[in-house]
């Protein structure tokens, strides 16, 4: 994942993205990281972003971390709208959320996600595996969307 | 969890599956030298109840193979109803940019570059290793009732 590429963290509770981006941080990544604390808001900058409109600047290259545990309706009506898109869908999205379900794990696979986490409870566990993720990540080549 | 490589020069399969240990212990590996020999396996394990007891699969995929290509490979898997669940992650040594859109458009989850120098190539691998002995990650059973 080239430094230029957008880490965008869809995550209700502030708490739990403070611990992503030490989490992120730890593992060397310096990418610019984009908070969004609703599955709306989300859509809306991928959306301009695929337009080449907006606040997301130059770069076209986005992993998006998707929580889908509060707000499992909007969280998976997100999801199914960027893998419903042409473009879009060439962005990975991870599932970080709270919810540990076979038929939830299922559905996210359909729709197409590339990966799906179930948060550990302990903060130190959780940063360590969102640390794994962006250890992970910067071996990672993206598509560019457009 | 099962991984399945799907790598034709047993160099660099020798390095994958080391690394991969390394980190990964408690994993069973699979090694297909082409991409018919994956095919013939996931879809056999479909039809045939081979994956009845509900086995959980990744595969790690390189492009350049004989018989059947790792683009091909793709297609396949993922234009079908229970297959397309399986994260395919590509690790190739081709690195066009024209390549890397076209494999997530098919839905790959994630695309690597195996880096050129042989120690950059052993940290990548422990990289994705790291992240698949991730204890939080779900990956979805493949059997599907098959």
């Amino acid at each position: 994942m080239r430094k230029d590429s957008i880490v965008a963290v869809c995550e209700g509770n502030a708490e739990h993205f403070n611990v992503i981006r030490r989490g992120l941080f730890r593992a060397g990544m310096h990418n610019e990281v984009v908070h969004f604390s609703d599955a709306g808001q989300t859509l809306d900058y991928l959306f301009e972003m695929r337009n080449g409109e907006g606040t997301a600047g130059e770069s076209r290259k986005c992993i998006l971390l998707l929580d889908v545990g509060v707000d499992r309706m909007n969280g998976l009506g997100a999801l199914e709208k960027i893998k419903c898109d042409d473009i879009l869908s060439k962005i990975p999205v991870i599932i970080l959320t709270v919810v540990d379900d076979v038929s939830l794990i299922e559905q996210c696979h359909e729709l197409g996600c590339s990966t799906y986490v179930v948060k550990p409870a302990q903060a130190r566990a959780f940063e360590d595996a969102v640390r794994r993720i962006g250890l992970f990540l910067s071996v990672v080549e993206l598509a560019s969307i457009e | 969890m099962v991984i399945l490589i799907a790598e034709d020069n047993a160099g660099h399969f020798q390095l994958i599956r080391k690394n991969l240990w390394l980190t990964c212990v408690d994993k069973d590996i699979v090694q297909f030298t082409n991409g018919q020999d994956v095919l013939d396996f996931l879809f056999n394990a479909q039809t045939k109840g081979h994956s009845s007891d509900g086995k959980e699969y990744v595969l790690l995929l390189d492009i350049r193979m004989p018989k059947v290509d790792g683009l091909e490979v793709l297609r396949k898997i993922k234009a079908d109803k229970l297959l397309r669940k399986i994260p395919v992650i590509m690790l190739t040594t081709t690195s066009e940019a024209d390549m890397v859109k076209q494999c997530y458009e098919l839905g790959c989850s994630y695309y690597v570059v195996k880096p050129v120098d042989y120690h950059r190539f052993m940290a990548a691998v422990q990289n994705l290793g790291a992240f698949l002995s991730l204890e939080a990650m779900r990956v979805p059973c493949v059997s599907g009732g098959g």
